[in-house]
């Protein structure tokens, strides 16, 4: 008996040792390490931060990659939401510390800055935390994706939807740096493609504590719709103030471009209820959905899993898959190889990747539910409307991504 | 009517939430310049000890269920009481040394005490809602003006006017004055210097979560709300003159309305503007607008 098991695990092993060397062949050290980069102690903390990290080591665990004999290790740093610091770390990770792949990546201004880096040393960048569609525009790489959504998605969702009943002219109050930039952007061509105006527009700085001086100027514009291209503490302050001075009740209407479930429930339903926004994930769709966040949750102090924290499991499992069938972890190889594989796992379903780097899935449309609607703690939205994914992001041809002319 | 191409109704009504902003850097700045002029302390904790105030307040509403008004006095007692904690503990300890190690004391136990409530509350912020007695709002012609907001000028008008009055006008305040000037006299008049100094230090940390608690149903109540506004109170304070009692008051509510006029002429630079002032203040008058050349 004891004999036939010894025997048993020590074939295991020799047949693990076998397939080690010829399956590792390709991979650099034998190990696959992927470095989550993110905002680990400012105001994009809880939309990513630890959460992306937690959502990355899920990813692996599930991919099962201990069993299937691979070697994956995930580190972390903090970018602080500085380009400069954001690639110092990159450098560093890439040249020392032989990191393979970066992913999350909230901040615009430093996944722009990483986004050159990667592409300078044939690594792999998976974006999820940041929102510029300039990552799968003017600026793409054959070594980026760009996951969970982009700015002219936010903007293609939530603009037209407005625009659509009745909202046609609009005041911005935009994030001074390249996030509300493009956001600001994408959602005033929307705007006016569908026949509305915008009246004014005002630049913020980052992490604006008062917003009350900008709220003022947009209800001097008479604009009917007051639009954040902001995200995190920025939108969250900006709605709390917007309710303080009566601008909803003043008849004009607020559109939070990017708001985070994370943002409704620092909000609380009291203040966030009938908010439209577009998300591509939501917790509490489906039983996949459910059975990922009851993981999660717990493990990030009662938490639920925003689209961000969705998309950095979705992008990790799919990146291990493409390593395990190209053999390979050369970052411009697994890249290609990725966009060749259709992507399905349990929180986005089935999906692919285009030629240009974007991530193709459905966005839905949603709202934030009245306190009594709401059945419990995170209970928050409810869907409006499905985008399908081949109409929910910027088609290629417009993007102006040198890649793909 | 227009100046600079901007109607004057929007004027007034900027320079009425100049006014309001001004109020907390008031509040903030007269709580330092108490501790610096007394103490001789910069006190960097002291945004961390306003975030605390409004913690403070938070927590007895969702733990114990105390409202806005009682926490308007409980929560600066316990955060003060904190303070007094470590004015006794540590500071205490520093005051024979260098300024800067007083600075990187509380510099560094603002740091820790950030980090011990982000890992706990996380960093979106936390909900607290406007007192029902002073929901609602004004209109004023020119702007709306929300009761709230109304208050918070008003209060700390009248909290920033009676501090400088007790030290500036009062016995006890020529006591407190006396003590920096010369610690060794006074105490040879029967008078319990350390004593003072740790209460004087806890009254300026109350302070700071006053305006804590006047924060939290306005802006998020945040674990990171204080760290950035405290660069700009010390900016405050070096203009007004490290140590001028008047001369934070009166920077404090000034700087407000121009950073308020920033936002609508130049908002990229509203941030800034306080520290361009800042510098051609210190080269023009390196000891600030009220301060004197020691």
């Amino acid at each position: 008996m004891k004999i036939r098991q010894v025997l048993r695990s020590s074939i295991a092993a020799a047949a693990v040792a076998l397939a080690w060397p010829a399956a590792q062949a390709q991979i650099s050290d034998g190990v696959i390490k992927i470095g989550v980069l993110s905002d680990m102690s400012s105001l994009y903390t809880d939309i990513s931060g630890r959460g992306s990290e937690l959502a990355a080591r899920m990813a692996v665990e599930d991919f099962g990659a201990a069993r299937k004999g691979m070697k994956v290790e995930i580190v972390s740093a903090d970018h602080q939401n500085k380009p400069d610091v954001g690639s110092q770390i990159a450098n560093q990770w890439y040249d020392v510390d032989k990191v393979d792949a970066i992913v999350d990546l909230p901040t615009s201004s430093v996944a722009l800055a990483v986004n050159e880096i990667t592409r300078k040393k044939g690594k792999a960048l998976l974006v999820s935390g940041a929102a510029t569609s300039d990552l799968t525009g003017k600026a793409c790489s054959p070594n980026t994706i760009h996951w969970t959504y982009d700015t002219w998605m936010l903007a293609n969702g939530t603009g037209n939807a407005i625009v659509k009943t009745g909202g046609d002219s609009w005041f911005f109050l935009t994030a001074d740096y390249a996030f509300g930039h493009a956001l600001e952007r994408d959602t005033e061509a929307v705007v006016q493609k569908n026949g509305g105006k915008v009246l004014g527009k005002v630049r913020h700085p980052l992490n604006t504590q008062d917003f009350s001086s900008f709220l003022l100027q947009a209800q001097a514009s008479k604009a009917k719709i007051v639009g954040l291209a902001n995200a995190g503490g920025d939108t969250t302050n900006a709605i709390k103030q917007a309710a303080e001075f009566g601008i909803v009740r003043r008849g004009q209407n607020l559109a939070g471009l990017l708001v985070f479930i994370s943002d409704v429930h620092s909000l609380g339903l009291q203040t966030a209820q009938g908010l439209i926004f577009t998300e591509t994930f939501y917790w509490d769709m489906n039983d996949q959905t459910r059975a990922f966040a009851k993981r999660f949750a717990p493990a990030n102090r009662g938490i639920q899993p925003t689209m961000v924290h969705a998309g950095v499991y979705s992008a990790v499992l799919h990146y291990l898959k493409a390593i395990e069938s190209s053999k390979t972890d050369d970052g411009s190889k697994v890249i290609a190889e990725m966009k060749r594989l259709p992507t399905d796992d349990p929180l986005f379903g089935k999906g692919s990747i285009r030629a240009d780097g974007r991530k193709i899935h459905p966005a839905y449309l949603v709202e934030v539910k009245k306190p009594a609607e709401s059945k419990g703690p995170w209970d928050y939205h409810k869907i409006r409307a499905t985008i399908p994914a081949e109409e929910a992001f910027r088609p290629m041809d417009q993007g102006g991504c040198p890649m793909v002319k | 009517m227009e100046i600079f191409g901007i109607p004057i109704q929007a004027l007034f009504g900027q320079l009425l939430i100049g006014l309001i902003n001004g109020s907390f850097y008031a509040l903030l700045s007269l709580g330092l310049a108490v501790i610096f002029g007394l103490l001789n302390i910069i006190n960097f904790t002291h945004g961390a000890q306003y975030m605390l105030g409004a913690f403070c307040s938070y927590l007895l509403l969702n733990k114990l269920g105390v409202g806005y008004w009682w926490s308007l006095l409980i929560a600066p007692i316990i955060v003060g009481a904190s303070g007094m904690l470590i004015e006794r503990l540590m500071l205490a300890r520093l005051y024979k040394l260098d300024h800067l190690y007083g600075l990187l004391l509380t510099f560094g136990l603002a740091l820790i005490i950030q980090g011990l409530f982000r890992n706990e509350f996380g960093s979106s912020g936390l909900p607290y809602r406007v007192p029902a007695e002073l929901t609602g709002g004004q209109n004023l012609g020119f702007m709306f003006l929300p009761n709230y907001r109304g208050w918070v000028v008003v209060t700390s008008l009248v909290v920033c006017l009676v501090t400088w009055y007790v030290i500036e006008r009062t016995k006890l305040g020529a006591y407190l004055r006396a003590a920096t000037e010369n610690p060794q006299l006074v105490q040879a008049f029967g008078i319990n210097v350390p004593r003072m100094i740790t209460l004087t230090y806890g009254f300026g940390v109350a302070l700071a979560a006053f305006a804590g608690v006047m924060a939290a149903p306005i802006y998020q109540v945040n674990p990171l709300m204080g760290a950035d506004l405290i660069i700009v109170v010390f900016a405050v304070v070096v203009i007004g003159g490290m140590g001028s009692i008047m001369g934070a008051i009166v920077t404090g509510f000034g700087l407000g309305i121009i950073e308020g006029l920033t936002k609508v002429f130049y908002p990229e630079a509203s941030n800034t503007v306080i520290f361009i002032i800042m510098a051609i203040v210190l080269l023009v008058k390196p000891a600030g607008l009220f301060g004197t050349q020691k």
